[in-house]
């Protein structure tokens, strides 16, 4: 059995953020954060601005977990996107909800009602890092890195995959942002 | 050590336990209906719908203590525990749901989808705490293949798994808000097909560790989930991710193997026509393909348990099920549909799983009967 070692660590709250445990300046809180840091750390990736909240706390995680990665964009199937939290897409599910009212108020659209799925997100990340490799959403009662940890081990015990994006990406409701994402690597271990 | 079905059980309108489903499916029957102002719709539309009142009563006095996703989820899980044989108290459970209980939400009795499995997990006597899986319309099958890997780790002895989903005004108003659904019955494959019908079902089969060459009955030999890395709602038009899934776990395989791929089906045009592409490029256009959406149309979270359950039991009874609705091929490739029931060949040893969803996000699995 592989053992898994974490290579990078990114960290979001709803108004700070750090990588590898070193603080990274931002502006803004929420939304508005995430917003500023795509501006100033990321760009030239119109489909951000479509995205929604869930999304874009991931994305941006996953822009900050693998800026300056050697190879980046060069596509691969070896690197899956296991990720997880406790509501799933709520934040976009009320959102969506908001529109299919009785009456006057009914007009759902498409574009809000595709963000209703929580695993659209590790979506969002293998289109924008050419990863045709394994993806996968849970739901779980809260951050439990051990477990987060274990399952994408599970996953590159399987083979074909030598690395993978986990960990905890929660939106629950508007600008309450809960993010922990971490690069995590596959070593064997000769002991086994 | 590898993953063998141990006992199984469908809840759908089609029927209380996985003998009458499968009669019914092998029958010809479908539960789909027009439906018109269902969920205060202005909208009609066809779907197939579990009668609300028969699940409350069937669960008997504590009904009102769980929402009807719940009831039908513990249900199933009963009825499959029980069959197994196992402890539950020992097993894992991985439940497989798109919405769960997205019927209530906004309302000050909605319990999340994580919350929600903890609750079942109480009332079927599991300890272990349960793991959801949501990864769209493959969540079925990635459960499953979720299940083959705790197995592997040896920690316990039995994990089950549960696939459901319940319809509602959020979800029915979404596929239509996307042009999804077809106004009749759906036609999987067919020249004439115009989209997809929601049906609703809890799906619940059992998997325990044995030694690979002990068992007799059905083994999930392999699994695999790949992404298009193309478009969020689209499928790829080149099938990228379903080949993949089908090439990885049909290394090694034959043609001649497998009697049937259950195809996801859906009767979208553009499903039908990425899965008969993925299907050309996994170099098996010889198998003959099937979609269960006629009779049951599209369960979501259900779908991939569902469907695999119902596989291996029309492949025991010799039979590969027909694809009630098909009629003309309407796809560019020579895929071998059928709305007939034919009988699986002699050499044949399993089945593959093909299914795909929103997210870019496809699967594949492989069951082999009998050792491998």
């Amino acid at each position: 059995m592989a053992s898994v070692n974490v290579m990078r660590k990114v960290e979001i709250s709803s108004d700070a953020v750090s990588v590898d445990g070193v603080a990274l300046p931002v502006c803004g809180s929420g939304e508005a954060m995430l917003d500023w840091i795509y501006r100033t750390h990321v760009g030239g990736y119109p489909k951000y601005h479509k995205m929604d909240l869930l999304c874009k706390l991931g994305f941006i995680a996953s822009e900050l977990l693998l800026a300056g990665e050697d190879g980046r964009f060069v596509p691969r199937d070896d690197r899956a996107v296991i990720l997880f939290n406790r509501t799933g897409s709520q934040c976009d599910d009320l959102r969506y909800l908001s529109t299919i009212t009785e009456g006057e108020g009914y007009f759902p659209s498409p574009a809000v009602f595709v963000y209703t799925l929580p695993n659209i997100v590790t979506g969002e990340i293998a289109i924008r890092n050419k990863y045709y490799g394994e993806t996968s959403f849970y739901l779980i009662s809260g951050p439990d890195t051990g477990m987060m940890l274990e399952l994408a081990g599970q996953a590159m015990d399987c083979g074909g995959v030598s690395s993978a994006l986990t960990g905890w990406v929660e939106c629950p409701g508007e600008d309450k942002l809960e993010c922990m994402m971490m690069l995590a690597e596959k070593t064997v271990n000769f002991a086994d | 050590m590898t993953a063998v079905c141990a006992a199984d059980n469908i809840i759908s309108p089609l029927g209380w336990t996985t003998e009458e489903n499968i009669a019914a499916v092998l029958a010809g029957r479908s539960a789909l209906m027009p439906h018109e102002w269902a969920f205060g719709l202005t909208e009609p539309f066809v779907a197939s719908l579990v009668d609300r009142t028969a699940v409350s009563e069937r669960f008997g006095a504590d009904a009102g203590m769980y929402t009807v996703f719940e009831q039908m989820c513990i249900l199933s899980i009963r009825e499959a525990v029980s069959a197994a044989g196992i402890d539950a108290s020992s097993a894992a459970l991985v439940l497989s749901t798109t919405k769960a209980n997205v019927d209530s939400l906004g309302t000050p009795h909605y319990v999340p989808p994580a919350d929600s499995a903890a609750r079942i997990a109480a009332a079927v006597g599991v300890a272990l705490p349960p793991l959801v899986v949501s990864n769209a319309c493959i969540s079925g099958v990635c459960a499953q293949i979720e299940a083959k890997r705790i197995l592997a780790g040896g920690k316990v002895p039995a994990v089950i798994v549960c696939g459901c989903d319940v319809q509602s005004r959020f979800i029915v108003s979404g596929f239509q808000s996307f042009k999804a659904l077809s106004p009749q019955e759906c036609r999987p494959f067919d020249a004439s097909r115009c989209g997809l019908n929601l049906g609703e079902a809890a799906a619940t089969v059992v998997y325990v560790a044995k030694d690979r060459t002990q068992s007799g009955g059905w083994i999930l030999r392999s699994g695999a989930v790949r992404n298009d890395a193309n478009h969020i709602s689209g499928p790829s038009r080149t099938g990228e991710g379903s080949y993949r899934a089908l090439r990885h776990v049909t290394a090694g395989i034959a043609v001649e193997d497998l009697a049937f791929i259950s195809a996801h089906g859906t009767a979208t045009p553009y499903n039908d026509e990425m899965e008969s592409i993925a299907i050309e490029r996994a170099g098996l256009l010889g198998v003959p393909v099937n979609s269960f959406k006629g009779y049951y149309g599209h369960t979501m979270g259900a779908a991939g348990v569902l469907e695999c359950i119902l596989s291996m039991h029309a492949f025991d009874r010799g039979l590969i099920p027909a694809t009630r609705g098909f009629g003309t091929l309407g796809v560019s490739r020579p895929v071998d549909v059928s709305a007939a029931v034919r009988d699986v060949p002699p050499r044949a040893r399993g089945f593959v799983k093909l299914i795909s969803g929103f997210g870019g996000c496809n699967a594949a699995a492989l069951f082999l009967k009998g050792g491998e």
